[in-house]
């Protein structure tokens, strides 16, 4: 293996942690502010990204349909808050788990009654499609490089929106004490409303930003939710920064290990068997460094302050 | 707050996650009774429209009638899971009483129901799935493909490779055993050189770490079997890579008319293996390419040309035995005739009840209309039966 391909697939990993990342923000938000386990998160992420193929399609532009299709998600996410979520504050977590459940199986079925069940796709800005090479004649897609800009500096964004405004700290007294916030003269409903809005919204980019280069398709969020939550764990529940370096971990560790493991292996096996063991320890991967950090660290790389 | 919940709840996700919707008709005293089982509803569900459309369209058009018997069509989704799927012909069997069980897109799901069906001495038209096991030393006189055994689409790029003379390649598939089936059938007629075989996770989403790599190899073609949205992900994922004009892109059950809405451009070019394609020159096909988008507005895939061709297969049996279902035997006989006008043109059944046909090459080609369809680009097989039937015991 050369070092040409090696720097590529860490970009690769990057690029498939910031991706990683915008899906997990808005959830870690939502479980740290309201501590509400909202398994429909990855139905928002879906639902940004078919959003978008119809914004798109209305628009003819990326660009004017991108604010569209989160308009529409900040909408439909507080709608869904005030009809489902509302419900569920300060209940038991396994009830939230089934609510929020049964609001998979609700929109996966209504996307496919609305869209069909035929994969969709969004196209690519004309700017940012084609690929551009990088060292020895390895090309890498235009549109990549932009989703790794854009996530670095929607992290950064959100650093400053968290420490450094009035929002912010409002919503990090919200995360550590609610009903001090609430008898300090703040509408809490309100505040609950706007942030799980928000992460929806967050969720809904994810996924418009996805579309173009995976398929638009009926449960697209549903294995992306497991991977979420996996970064979320490993980072600390609730925590920006954890989630932010969590999901870059989890994203290099994953790509790295389905690019290289099979080949270590074959030095150390025969080749048959590093095809078998190979790819069955790469997807196990992302699992046991899980397991790892809970072990070490059962409150995550970086814990939120109980 | 608890870390045990949100575990449970990852968990609870990957174990529950499905969508189910059922439906099933009920039926009356006297007419034939056909039970139509296909994948609708989950991330697959397309394929199974298409092949539910296919059959739904060949019964209309025979005004209702199968072999001149009016004729109910009992539609039930498998959801894609052998249980679901062996409960629900169960009661296709026991409740419904149907004659035939006809459809099943997943080999896994026909695995599930071969035995429950066959056992009782009920007829199963398969509309896509053919296992090897079916169609080798576990066939049935009750079981009947009109679609094609497994192996075969993947022999049909592993001859093509080999025709054009491809030194090496990379084979890529999902980890599990029709991927692995897969490139042990594309290597069944290639003898070049095989410099990786790449499996993923079922599922992957991402490939660009495999695309690397396979640049990295510089390989003459490459093969693939990703079906469905991964299919998707991965030919949009190649384009952009810039793969697309300089390694050749050869797979199987991937860029079809279930997923060429979806990858549109991306795809140009692609090729694929199959025993028919829409713009197949035969007669019968025309006019059921030009009926199927009529009526529904799609470009009809390869299983909704099966779905049909199965019910004209079922039509041709009942014609012989004049709308008796009765002398099983009778049946079996004039199932085994295959006298009806396949959409594929050529087409009979070998000893194992699986077809004999032609398979051809494909390329993925944008119509004058701006839609999107695979198109016949030469004959890889003619008369091609299976590798299997030898093994089966039936003559």
């Amino acid at each position: 293996m050369s070092l040409a391909l090696f720097l590529v697939q860490i970009l690769n990993g990057l690029q498939l942690g910031i991706l990683l990342f915008l899906v997990a923000a808005g959830l870690t938000l939502v479980f740290g502010v309201m501590d509400v386990i909202n398994l429909a998160h990855g139905v928002q992420y879906m639902l940004g990204a078919y959003l978008m193929v119809t914004a798109t399609a209305l628009t003819g532009s990326f660009w004017l349909g991108l604010p569209l299709a989160l308009v529409a998600a900040l909408v439909l996410g507080l709608v869904l808050e005030r009809l489902v979520i509302r419900q569920l504050y300060g209940r038991d977590h396994l009830e939230q788990v089934l609510a929020t459940f049964g609001i998979i199986l609700f929109v996966n079925e209504a996307v496919r009654m609305i869209w069909g069940a035929s994969p969709l796709s969004i196209p690519m800005p004309q700017a940012l499609s084609g690929s551009v090479p990088l060292l020895d004649g390895l090309n890498y897609p235009v549109y990549r490089l932009a989703l790794i800009a854009v996530g670095l500096a929607l992290a950064g964004g959100l650093y400053l929106l968290v420490t450094r405004t009035r929002s912010g700290m409002l919503l990090r007294a919200g995360a550590s004490n609610a009903p001090m916030v609430s008898a300090l003269g703040v509408d809490i409903t309100a505040l609950f409303a706007k942030v799980f809005a928000f992460g929806a919204m967050l969720a809904a980019f994810a996924g418009a930003m996805a579309g173009p280069i995976l398929s638009v398709e009926p449960g697209m969020g549903d294995s992306l939710l497991i991977l979420a939550f996996v970064v979320i764990v490993i980072g600390g529940i609730g925590s920006m920064r954890g989630a932010f370096i969590a999901a870059l971990l989890v994203g290099l560790i994953d790509t790295l290990g389905r690019s290289f493991i099979t080949d270590l292996l074959k030095l150390v096996m025969p080749a048959a068997d590093a095809n078998q063991a190979g790819p069955a320890l790469a997807s196990m991967s992302v699992y046991l460094l899980m397991a790892l950090v809970l072990f070490f660290r059962p409150r995550g790389l970086f814990p939120a302050p109980a | 707050m608890s870390l045990k919940g949100l575990l449970a709840a990852t968990a609870l996700t990957g174990t529950l996650l499905a969508g189910a919707l059922a439906s099933s008709g009920a039926a009356l005293a006297d007419p034939v009774k056909v039970g139509l089982v296909s994948t609708l509803s989950g991330p697959s569900a397309v394929l199974g429209q298409h092949m539910r459309d296919g059959f739904l369209l060949a019964v209309k058009e025979l005004g209702g009638k199968l072999g001149g018997q009016e004729t109910d069509v009992i539609v039930v989704d498998d959801e894609l899971k052998p249980d679901v799927a062996v409960q629900k012909v169960k009661g296709l069997i026991e409740r419904d009483h149907v004659d035939f069980v006809a459809g099943v897109v997943f080999s896994n799901v026909m695995g599930a129901v071969v035995k429950p069906v066959t056992a009782n001495d009920v007829f199963l038209i398969s509309g896509n799935a053919g296992p090897s096991p079916i169609a080798g030393a576990g066939c049935s006189p009750f079981f009947f493909s009109a679609s094609y055994q497994n192996d075969q689409v993947h022999e049909v790029l592993g001859q093509y490779a080999q025709n054009k003379g491809y030194k090496k390649v990379v084979l890529m598939a999902p980890n599990y055993q029709a991927g692995k089936d897969s490139l042990a059938g594309f290597k069944r007629h290639y003898k070049g050189e095989v410099l990786d075989e790449i499996y993923t996770p079922l599922g992957q989403l991402d490939f660009s770490a495999e695309l690397a790599k396979i640049a990295a190899a510089k390989p003459d073609a490459i093969f693939t079997f990703m079906p469905g949205g991964m299919g998707v992900n991965l030919v949009k994922q190649y384009r952009q890579a810039g793969l697309a004009d300089t390694i050749p892109f050869l797979s199987a059950f991937t860029v079809d008319e279930t997923t060429l809405p979806a990858t549109g451009e991306a795809a140009a070019g692609f090729y694929s293996g199959a025993p028919w394609a829409p713009n197949l020159d035969v007669p019968a096909n025309k006019a059921f390419v030009a009926a199927f988008e009529k009526e529904y507005g799609y470009v009809p895939a390869l299983y909704a040309a099966q779905g049909y061709d199965a019910a004209k297969l079922i039509d041709s049996a009942l014609k012989a035995t004049g709308g008796k279902t009765a002398d099983k035997e009778a049946l079996r006989a004039a199932l085994k005739k295959a006298d009806f006008a396949s959409v594929r043109g050529n087409f009979k059944f070998n000893t194992n009840q699986f077809p004999i046909q032609d398979f051809y090459l494909v390329e993925a080609t944008k119509r004058p209309d701006g839609k999107f369809q695979t198109q016949v680009v030469e004959k890889i097989f003619s008369d091609y039966g299976d590798a299997y039937a030898e093994k089966c015991k039936m003559k």
